[in-house]
Order: structure tokens, then C-alpha cells, then sequence
């Protein structure tokens, strides 16, 4: 008797395997059509639909944007890149969460620990920090960039006032890490930041005792900038890009050509 | 701006396509039938060249003698009801004769009163655009994007270390002592002005312009060519504050003084 190669009964093995996987209730009830995984997937328009229709992230854009929408020399992809640094920075900052008390006592020792006993530690915290200023400056770049192009215009006169709304809350977020660390570099930035502050007209010491739960910087400032930073901003921060990118596609898409 | 879909106009095109080339078929029949005409059957041109079904000209027509018929009976009424019947058949056979006869220069039964192009009734402002699927083209772009900014950003971390400094000391103050650098600007404002002018108007007044900005632009073209006051004055402000910002990060030393980076180094900490 005739025995096939190993190899080939091996590949027919796993693609019966693959035929039933894929034919299965549970396997269809996973993936939706349009979905690559799914069986039967080709490269046509009706697929080409469904899969941005069918996925929860890609359902963020419509199915099909003007041609001149996706040159990158247009939009240099800023928008889209501050929300995908945001995006970097929830994930390191969730891990950086794990390792950090924000007390007087502890802040500074446990980041010193996490760089120095914590795999992958200084390289988590290297990237939150300067992923940080990168999107300090790609949303800067991006605000320039909108401009430039006159995208604010009827219909986006609100879409560019959220814009710049999401601009202060960006740096709002960048100032209110600075503290954390609690080192000497924190501490004084942070004192030259609040101390401006309190020059506010009529109620700037009020102002200045609400930013540092008290009358100087101490352990009561870190905890109200820590919830400041990791939970209060981002949260209304997610509320205003949810907005700015539902309005992007309210008011006909990206702007131009020009 | 809505756009039709493609699928749509392919098929309003082909559709377009196809009622042409009938058309210029019909036209065909409508010159053979002409000459059939000559030969003494109108009613083969008519059918031809119209595109009215055939028992609809049927119905027409026996409602045509049918009419013809009731007048000769109501004109002969006065008359007396035998002639009547005896004319009847006689005037059906001539509204059967007649009958090509009120048919158009074509041999259509139906008249053009006139003709109304679309644009005067229906506004349509929609036109097609030339759009690409999402799915793959921008994903891929998106991708790529992401992919290379994940790729900076962890290459430059493996690189260069975030500072951290000794533990925060309220008793000893750095010299200088700066703030982030994107308010180092704002710090630098310090130096020329008020702590309440550069520190809270000059930042608000700032917010509060950008804010207002669509609104105060009542220019609506988008052209650079014509908002050339809109990008100088864009351009100025942010010039302006770029090089307030540079001073204050690498050009201001111990006491907040100016320096030269190349002279007495940098005093600056990201």
C-alpha cells in the first residue's frame, strides 16, 4: 500500500481542521462579516464594507472618505496620531498604576524601585514621558496644521472650538504628571506652574487652593493630582474626542482639497 | 455633501446606455415602418416606432370607433333609430381608417407638450465624489503611521532615560527653576511682565483668540492665495511664541538670566 507524504496528509489534516473551525456557530458568532478570519473572506466592495461597518475601531471612520482624504502629505496623520500617543499613554500609564502610591512618602522611592526592580520598568516609564511631550506636540502640530489648511471653517466652527478645548486638556494632563514622580524637578516646575496660577484676577488664591488641596505643595497635592491625572482628564478628555471625531463626520469629513 | 452611491450610478449609467442604443433601434424601425407606411400599414410604423404596447392600441382604438360610433348614433337620433344601427358598423369602419390619421408625425398617439429638464423642478446639489474605501486605503495609512511613532517612541526610550531627579526638597530651590517647557513661554512672559498679565490675561486672551477664531474669520475661502493676512497673523503669533519658548528653555541660566547654551550649558530638563 501506497502512504502519502507526511507533510501533505499533515497540511490536509489542518485544513480540515480550519474548515471546521471556521464553520463552527461559535467561530461565526465571533467574527462578524467581514472580518479577514472569517471564511469566504475576498477583496471586494461589499467586504470592503463590512469590514469597517463590523469592527468596533474601524467604525470610528465611514465606509468610504473623499480620495484626497487619505494623502498623508494633506493631514500628516497628526489628529490621528494624538489620539493613537493617547491611546499609548493609557496603556503605560495603567502599567506604571501597578508600582506607584501617590504619597509624599512612597511616590518617589517607588518609581525608583520600578526603574530599577521592575522588568521593563524604566522602559514603560521612559515611553510614558516622552510619548507625553510627543503628543503635546502633535496636537500643537495638529491645531497649526487645521489652520493652515482654514479646515475650521463653516461647518467645523465648533469642531475647532472642541479642538481647542482638547488642546488645553492635553496640557492640562502633561502638567498634572509632571508632579508625580515627586522629585526636585517636579516639585519646582510645579510650584513655577501653580504660583502663575495664583495670580489669577479676584480668586487666585482660592484657585491656587483647589490645584494644591491646600496652601503649599504637599502629600494632599499629589493625591489630588494624581486622580486628576489618571482618571478625571482623561475621562472628560475621552468625552471631548468623542465628540471631535463624531463631528468630523457630521460636518462632511476631513476638509479640503484645498 | 452626500454623494451617490457608486453601485447606483453604474446602473443609472448602464441604464442610460441601454435606453440609448434602443432609441437609435427604434429609430431603425421607425424608417422601415415609414416605408411600410407607403405600402398602406400604418399601424405596423405606429407600433414600431411608439413604445406603447400593442393592446393598449388595440384598447385605444376600439375605444376611438367605439366613440366614433355613439356620435354617428346621437347625430342620427333625430333622425330615426334604424339608420342608426345600419351606420354604425360604417362609422367604426371609418374611424378605423381615421384612425392612423390622428396619430403624431412618428406615428405616436401621444403628444410632447414639453420637454422639463430635471435641474429646473429638482435641485439636486449632491454630486458624485471621487472617494476610496476606507478598508484598505486609510487603515493602511493609519497603520503604518502608528506603527512608526510606536517604533520612535520605544527606540528613543531604550535610548534616553526620563529624568529623575533627587527627591523633591521644599528647602532647596534648583536654580533656575522652570516650569514644563511648553509654559516656558509663559515663564518667559514672566521676565517682561506682571505675574498676572503673563501669567493668566496673556495665556487667556490666547485660548479665548483661538476659540474665537472661525467666528472672527469671515473669509470663506480655504485657498492660502486668499487668507494670506489670516496665515501671517497664524504664523507671526506662533513664531513669536516658538522663539519666547526657546529663550526661556535654553537661553535663560541661573536666575532666570540670559545665557548662551554654548557658553554656560543648558539648564533644561524635559
Amino acid at each position: 500500500m501506497e502512504r502519502k507524504p507526511t507533510s501533505k496528509v499533515v497540511s490536509e489534516k489542518v485544513g480540515e481542521l480550519t474548515e471546521t473551525v471556521q464553520d463552527s456557530q461559535a467561530w461565526n458568532s465571533i467574527f462578524r462579516p467581514g472580518s479577514v478570519f472569517r471564511k469566504g473572506y475576498s477583496d471586494s466592495p461589499r467586504n470592503r464594507s463590512y469590514v469597517i461597518m463590523n469592527s468596533v475601531l474601524y467604525h470610528l471612520h465611514p465606509v468610504k472618505v473623499k480620495r484626497h482624504a487619505v494623502k498623508v502629505s494633506y493631514t500628516l496623520c497628526l489628529g490621528g496620531l494624538s489620539f493613537f500617543l493617547f491611546i499609548l499613554l493609557t496603556v503605560t500609564g495603567i502599567f506604571l498604576m501597578f508600582f506607584y502610591r501617590p504619597t509624599a512618602a512612597a511616590a518617589w522611592s517607588d518609581i525608583s524601585s520600578l526603574q530599577t526592580s521592575v522588568a521593563f520598568g524604566l522602559l514603560v516609564r521612559n515611553m510614558h514621558r516622552w510619548g507625553a511631550h510627543l503628543m503635546v506636540l502633535s496636537v500643537f502640530l495638529h491645531m497649526a496644521r487645521v489652520f493652515y489648511h482654514g479646515a475650521y471653517k463653516s461647518p467645523r466652527e465648533f469642531n475647532w472650538v472642541i479642538g481647542v478645548i482638547l488642546l488645553t486638556l492635553t496640557l492640562l494632563l502633561s502638567f498634572t504628571g509632571y508632579l508625580l514622580p515627586w522629585d526636585q524637578l517636579a516639585l519646582w516646575a510645579v510650584t513655577v506652574g501653580t504660583n502663575m496660577m495664583g495670580f489669577t484676577p479676584v480668586f487666585g488664591s482660592q484657585v491656587r487652593f483647589v490645584l494644591l488641596g491646600g496652601a503649599e505643595i504637599g502629600t494632599d497635592t499629589l493625591l489630588r493630582w494624581y486622580v486628576l491625572h489618571v482618571l478625571f482628564v482623561p475621562f472628560v478628555t475621552v468625552i471631548f474626542m468623542a465628540i471631535h471625531f463624531w463631528r468630523v463626520r457630521k460636518d462632511g469629513g476631513i476638509s479640503g482639497p484645498l | 455633501m452626500t454623494e451617490i452611491p457608486e453601485h447606483l450610478r453604474k446602473r443609472a449609467e448602464a441604464a442610460r446606455e441601454k435606453a440609448a442604443s434602443k432609441a437609435s433601434d427604434a429609430g431603425d424601425a421607425a424608417e422601415a415602418g415609414a416605408d411600410a407606411a407607403a405600402a398602406g400599414s400604418s399601424e405596423a410604423s405606429s407600433e414600431a416606432a411608439s413604445k406603447i404596447p400593442a393592446h393598449l392600441l388595440d384598447r385605444s382604438k376600439s375605444a376611438k370607433a367605439r366613440k366614433a360610433a355613439g356620435g354617428g348614433d346621437s347625430d342620427d337620433s333625430s333622425g330615426g333609430g334604424g339608420v342608426a344601427v345600419a351606420t354604425a358598423p360604417a362609422a367604426a369602419a371609418v374611424a378605423t381608417a381615421t384612425a392612423p390619421v390622428m396619430t403624431g408625425p412618428g406615428g405616436n398617439t401621444q403628444r410632447l407638450l414639453t420637454v422639463v429638464k430635471a435641474g429646473s423642478i429638482q435641485d439636486v446639489k449632491a454630486k458624485p465624489q471621487d472617494k476610496v474605501h476606507v478598508w484598505p486605503h486609510l487603515i493602511v495609512v493609519e497603520f503604518v503611521a502608528a506603527l512608526a511613532v510606536t517604533a520612535f517612541t520605544l527606540l528613543f526610550s531604550v535610548f534616553v532615560n526620563a529624568p529623575l531627579l533627587e527627591l523633591a526638597n521644599f528647602n532647596q530651590t534648583p536654580n533656575p527653576s522652570k516650569a514644563p517647557w511648553y509654559f516656558l513661554g509663559l515663564q518667559e512672559l514672566l521676565t517682561m511682565f506682571h505675574p498676572m498679565v503673563a501669567g493668566v490675561t496673556i495665556p487667556g486672551i490666547g485660548i479665548f483668540a483661538l476659540i474665537l477664531a472661525p467666528y472672527t474669520d469671515r473669509n470663506p475661502s480655504n485657498k492660502p492665495e486668499d487668507r494670506k493676512f489670516a496665515v501671517s497673523l497664524f504664523t507671526v503669533h506662533m513664531m513669536f511664541w516658538a522663539v519666547l519658548t526657546m529663550i526661556g528653555s535654553f537661553f535663560r541660566g541661573p536666575g532666570f538670566n540670559f545665557v548662551f547654551p554654548w557658553v554656560d550649558g543648558l539648564f533644561f530638563e524635559l
